[in-house]
């Protein structure tokens, strides 16, 4: 396996993702067969090879810095599951 | 008895033979009746056609002229915000969501008096190959209901094959305009890498996306082409140059052409009615005077596992701002990591939530080097290929897919099936390259498509290749199976 349950469970976490007992068999396995195919690719000779980000290279595009009309705040907070006095509102962070 | 064109329908506009109003109305009743069956769109949108449409007459009748797509009914791939509008993505993330602006494209659109009917079908946040990871609906092949129309953008691709609209844009990150077109049997491009800007567009993998058009055939899709192109400013991976009018690229003429086949996309995964059709096409461009060149790309071999690491991986950190603060779906949660992994989990369906694993994986310490830097590595190796193979020719020609369209639910449990029907189309994608799927024969009554692959910003010799092998095989040529819309 090159993926283990503990990992699994440390993935869903980084992502976000809630992974339930149950699932992570099945999980494990989709994953594992994928990454067992990715292996091919550890074939490749890339020695002097430099990665590609993008197929197109273009570097530091600049554009004029001239005010504009922006989103205004009713219009940024229309889809917010709860907007409260122009903000977004999220469960408590702080600890008391 | 032929499909409704947007060339064919602009001249009737043009001459007073109906108006834009009328054609709507007999558009819209078509869908009506063949809607149940295909199940193409998420939205119907026929009062602000209807009104756009309405605006069409007003400008002919004042003697105005119009642009070529003005008052033809059209569709729109529902990750493409529109103002005021949903853009759903097929997600129940953003199910309630309304747009609060246009995408670059869609102001594009309104300047030239564009039609919406809707927004169509696809697979969840564009993930997918066969639109079958729709939240909300699974589409059908027009040409057999019990297949796939192909994916992601598979709504858009079937409402164009069952004349549901006239023309329809779409994304493709992988193949996912060239694949569904080859699976319905109509004509889909993927422009290069920067020709049409992605704002607006919502982003799957950013370096990979490009937004293009479903449309029954070269002219029209040269008609699509030349309304979203161009440099915008607020996407700054958008080409600078010049407008281009590639109507003049529909010259019926390949003499001297040459077009490379590279072997290693006629390998033995490729069905063997596809290869027939393929070689049918291949000694008709012949016949027309092109050369037809072997050559070789020795990386393609590792292009779907470069692609299945750098897409997932560009996913995860674009579908981050899922976070159920700023947009889209909120489930509560006993504290604020709770809510966010409650309100993904629920909010994502099983394929996008694997890929977010896996590219979270892929980017991971520990594995980054192993597996994306690599990939990385491994993309430019076959870009090279590519720059290569096109020094030698003007154009490639392979096939769209390894076969025709699959049956529903075939690739069920079996995502990496799923994935390596992509081998033919994601390496463009990679390379930034443009591609065009057109339909080159019909297996068992399913379309077979053919990809034409050009030179970075040369779209205008693929449509010439496209536009000439479409003049000249008309045999290809069969009534929808859906029926054609009656004037």
């Amino acid at each position: 396996m090159k993926i283990s349950a503990e990992e699994i469970k440390k993935i869903a976490l980084l992502s976000r993702l809630e992974i339930k007992e149950d699932q992570i068999d099945s999980t494990g396995k989709q994953l594992n067969d994928i990454l067992s195919y990715m292996d091919l690719i550890s074939q490749v000779d890339i020695t002097d090879v430099q990665p590609t980000a993008h197929a197109v290279s273009m570097r530091n595009v600049m554009r004029d810095d001239v005010p504009r009309p922006s989103l205004p705040n009713d219009k940024a907070l229309q889809n917010a599951p709860e907007p409260e006095n122009g903000y977004f509102k999220v469960p408590k962070v702080i600890q008391d | 008895m032929e499909p409704l064109t947007i060339h064919g329908l602009h001249d009737k506009l043009v001459k007073g033979e109906l108006s834009a109003v009328e054609l709507t109305k007999k558009f819209l009743a078509h869908k009506d009746a063949v809607e149940p069956r295909i199940q193409a769109f998420l939205s119907d949108n026929r009062q602000f056609a209807l009104e756009a449409a309405a605006a069409v007459d007003k400008k002919i009748s004042a003697g105005e002229n119009i642009a070529d797509l003005a008052g033809i009914p059209g569709a729109i791939k529902d990750n493409i915000c529109i103002k005021g509008q949903q853009a759903t993505c097929a997600s129940k993330m953003l199910e309630h969501f309304k747009s609060p602006y246009n995408a670059a494209i869609i102001d594009k659109l309104m300047a030239a008096d564009y039609v919406s009917l809707g927004k169509t079908n696809m697979d969840e946040f564009a993930m997918g190959s066969s639109t079958e990871n729709s939240a909300f609906q699974i589409t059908h092949n027009p040409w057999h209901a019990d297949y796939v129309p192909g994916g992601s953008s598979g709504g858009s691709a079937a409402a164009v094959a069952a004349n549901e609209c006239v023309w329809a844009l779409g994304s493709d990150t992988g193949g996912s305009i060239r694949q569904p077109a080859a699976y319905c049997g109509v004509v889909g491009i993927k422009p290069t890498y920067g020709l049409v800007s992605r704002y607006g567009l919502i982003a799957f993998a950013s370096s990979l996306d490009q937004i293009g058009s479903f449309t029954h055939d070269v002219e029209d899709c040269a008609i699509v082409l030349n309304t979203i192109t161009g440099h915008d400013v607020k996407d700054s991976t958008s080409i600078p140059q010049e407008p281009k009018d590639y109507k003049k690229s529909l010259v019926n003429d390949v003499m001297g052409m040459k077009i490379g086949i590279p072997k290693e996309f006629f390998g033995e995964g490729l069905d063997e009615a596809c290869r027939k059709s393929l070689e049918e096409a291949m000694e008709t461009y012949k016949q027309l005077g092109a050369e037809i060149v072997s050559v070789s790309m020795p990386h393609i071999k590792y292009g779907i596992a470069a692609y299945y690491i750098i897409a997932p991986a560009e996913a995860s950190s674009n579908l981050a701002r899922y976070d159920g603060v700023g947009f889209g779906l909120r489930v509560e949660g006993k504290d604020i990591v709770d809510m966010y992994q409650k309100t993904r989990s629920q909010g994502f369906g099983p394929e996008v939530r694997r890929r977010i694993l896996l590219g979270t994986y892929v980017l991971s310490s520990g594995y980054y080097d192993a597996y994306y830097l690599r990939a990385m590595k491994v993309r430019t190796l076959i870009k090279q290929d590519y720059d290569e193979a096109l020094k030698q020719c003007d154009i490639l020609l392979t096939p769209t897919a390894p076969d025709t369209a699959f049956k529903i639910g075939q690739n069920d449990d079996n995502p990496l099936a799923m994935y390596l029907g992509d081998v033919c189309t994601v390496t463009l994608n990679l390379a930034g390259l443009p591609g065009i799927s057109i339909p080159c024969g019909y297996k068992n009554g399913l379309p077979v498509g053919m990809q034409l692959i050009g030179k970075a910003l040369d779209e205008e010799t693929l449509l010439r290749a496209a536009y000439t092998f479409e003049q000249h095989r008309t045999d290809l040529r069969r009534p929808s199976p859906m029926g054609e819309v009656e004037l």
